[in-house]
């Protein structure tokens, strides 16, 4: 438990502070909101994006105390955890056995019941789909005190509508991951740089032969539209012996308040691109390198969202179904170019055919594009709800774990399964995302 | 290693750290169901092995059966960090003297018959380290908590008696003060920026302990605000309504 207005999420939200926060430590004791006259909602880590891990005027439930492992079988490769644990903890314990994620997202500092409750993907999506394809059974508490051990053949209505069900369902009290083998520490991996959409298209038709892939784009060069960055791909290599002990990288250095204004300013982040883009002498790069640089790449700078100052930024993440990859995300590429709106980080990458059992998943076939922005006002938000009418058209999605804004009509256009999904909902549970998008 | 409170937030922190080492630990604690839970998380950070058993430090007769279990099972006593901790309701102290006696049971007398045990055992044993979490509470008597506050400020004069009788036979005492902590027992406070983490805290408990640290004020700024909180004549202090 902390201070109230500590609970924000990673990006932009609007005042949004909690009327109460209850701790919940111990995982055999009932949840005591019954007699609550507001709604509640799990708070973990905090890294989403938006409003959906926000409950103003309500109350949030902060989890960080249900932080325990209950067992782990370095034979088969089964962990059970609270839901509080952290996947760097995770990395932490199993990597010396040689064992691994098999999802993992762009920071490891999320909890486990927030990576089921957002569904959430990596760099090998084509590969191993969504980190709710590798839980086996988690345990569910319902405001009425309820306890269900959902699994995919165990009150599996439960179980597809808390996968990607975004905390609304009940609280997560446990959960049973199953965890894949590893050669070793270390990352082979390959560097590409490419000059267009279309050269990243043809090096992303390779996917299938690497693990994991995905491309970073330069959004501030001058050609429109943009479409040059690096392509990167890799595989686990048997390189870097196992740790001993603690594993990931700690962030070696952390912003410790919010920078006045933005020391993010579009000369700056241009120049940081040309450089990131030209880093390597030849087009192609093999290196061999340590995972955690590879998959947590900003986490080396501890609470780096604060370089965008108090406002924090936005991040809008979309997918544009395979008919229409191309020319989407081209042009989403040019709207954002034409708007004006400064995109500091692009990241690109198809997803595969794999779907998740969530309801409310996001991951599905297509291009996927990320992107942050600086939160600027009312013309950041404009730019984004016109984002969402290029991707409403297109038949995609467009992900709630980054979203503060998306309105009723899109979110409905944008995952068909919802009514099912809304039947599942506990009562009790809200979250200010759920109110936006059921209310327009 | 011996926890007494090992369901407390700051000794499952710090067992945590005494996991990661590879350590053997018997946790004691009043909730069974609890200590499970606590065991089952230190096996998996890499605890070579963990024992519980229910112990409730106001009973005193049960004190001399668990150590003799727990001797049993370490084959040793190393080091013994003991985190009793009941922050009890002022006012109701005030009205009600049940109240008062039950919280210096729970967090002087409680503790201090266990510590008559374990330092003669230890004396005997000739090493060692017994570790007790007092509380900035203990150094100055305040209006708004001077029930706990004896009771840890009780503590802290037997403890600094005890290290200086156990020091001739190899045996360290440790004591270490923690201001505004938050854990399940300060919930109903609210929470300000003065407040560490537990985990802060259990980690400051570690490694005082590995490096046998006499008084440790965690976070270190206490013993400032501390020193010049004690330095304050009565006449003044009297009127601040601390």
């Amino acid at each position: 438990m902390r201070p109230l207005g500590t609970y924000r999420p990673w990006g932009y939200a609007p005042a949004s502070a909690p009327a109460a926060v209850l701790p919940v430590v111990w995982r055999s004791e009932p949840l005591a909101i019954a007699r609550l006259p507001t709604t509640v909602l799990p708070f973990a880590c905090g890294r989403s994006y938006g409003d959906s891990c926000l409950n103003p005027g309500g109350v949030l439930l902060d989890v960080a105390a249900l932080d325990r492992f209950i067992a782990f079988d370095p034979g088969a490769g089964m962990l059970r955890c609270e839901a509080g644990v952290t996947l760097a903890e995770i990395l932490a314990v199993v990597v010396p056995h040689g064992w691994f994620l098999p999802v993992l997202p762009g920071t490891q500092h999320v909890s486990v019941g927030g990576a089921i409750a957002n569904d959430i993907h990596g760099k090998n999506h084509h590969r191993a789909g969504t980190f709710g394809m590798h839980v086996v059974r988690f345990e569910l508490l319902r405001s009425d005190g309820q306890r269900f051990t959902c699994s995919s053949g165990e009150h599996a209505d439960l179980f597809c509508a808390t996968i990607g069900g975004l905390g609304l369902t009940g609280l997560i009290v446990w959960a049973e991951l199953r965890l894949k083998p590893i050669p070793g520490a270390a990352i082979a991996l390959e560097r590409i740089r490419f000059e267009s959409l279309d050269e990243f298209f043809a090096l992303s038709a390779g996917d299938a032969d690497f693990e994991y892939t995905v491309a970073w784009l330069d959004c501030l060069h001058r050609r429109e539209p943009a479409g040059r960055g690096v392509f990167m791909r890799g595989d686990h290599a048997a390189g870097h012996a196992l740790p001993a002990g603690s594993a990931t990288a700690k962030a070696r250095v952390s912003l410790p308040w919010e920078l006045p204004g933005s020391v993010l300013c579009r000369p700056a982040v241009a120049a940081f691109n040309k450089a990131y883009y030209w880093a390597q002498r030849g087009r192609t790069v093999r290196r061999t390198v340590d995972f955690a640089g590879f998959f947590f790449p900003l986490d080396a700078v501890g609470n780096w969202n604060r370089l965008y100052g108090r406002n924090r930024l936005v991040q809008y993440q979309c997918v544009v179904p395979p008919g229409a990859e191309r020319e989407g995300t081209r042009a989403l590429l040019t709207t954002v170019h034409r708007s004006g709106e400064p995109c500091f980080l692009a990241v690109l990458k198809r997803f595969g055919a794999l779907r998740s059992l969530g309801l409310l998943s996001f991951p599905r076939p297509g291009a996927t594009l990320a992107l942050d922005f600086p939160f600027r006002g009312s013309s950041t938000l404009r730019l984004l709800d016109r984002l969402d009418e290029l991707v409403v058209d297109a038949g995609g999605a467009v992900y709630p774990a980054k979203d503060t804004r998306m309105s009723g009509r899109s979110f409905r256009r944008f995952f068909p399964a919802w009514e099912t999904f809304a039947a599942r909902v506990d009562p009790q549970f809200s979250s200010s995302f759920w109110r936006r998008v059921t209310s327009a | 290693m011996l926890i007494v409170g090992a369901t407390s937030a700051i000794a499952r922190e710090a067992a945590r750290s005494f996991a990661e080492e590879g350590a053997q630990l018997f946790l004691t604690g009043r909730d069974e169901e609890k200590l499970a839970a606590v065991a089952d998380d230190l096996r998996v950070r890499g605890a070579t092995a963990v024992a519980t058993a229910r112990l409730d430090l106001t009973h005193l007769a049960s004190h001399e059966g668990m150590l003799a279990e727990a001797v049993r099972w370490l084959e040793r006593l190393d080091v013994v960090l003991i985190a009793p901790g009941l922050l009890p309701d002022q006012r109701a102290c005030q009205k009600s003297v049940a109240d008062t006696l039950r919280a210096l049971e729970v967090n002087f007398t409680g503790t201090v018959a266990l510590l008559t045990l374990l330092a003669n055992r230890l004396e005997e044993q000739g090493s060692g380290c017994i570790a007790v979490i007092t509380s900035v509470a203990g150094d100055r008597g305040r209006p708004s908590n001077y029930v706990y506050g004896s009771a840890k400020g009780g503590l802290h004069v037997f403890l600094e008696g005890l290290r200086a009788r156990l020091y001739r036979s190899g045996v360290a005492v440790v004591e270490i003060k923690p201001g505004f902590v938050d854990t399940p027992m300060t919930a109903h406070l609210p929470k300000t920026p003065l407040f560490a983490s537990s985990r802060r805290v259990g980690r400051a408990v570690y490694r005082a302990i590995k490096q046998r640290r006499h008084i440790v004020y965690v976070p270190g700024f206490w013993r400032l605000v501390l020193g010049g909180v004690r330095l304050l004549p009565e006449s003044v202090f009297k009127r601040l309504r601390l």
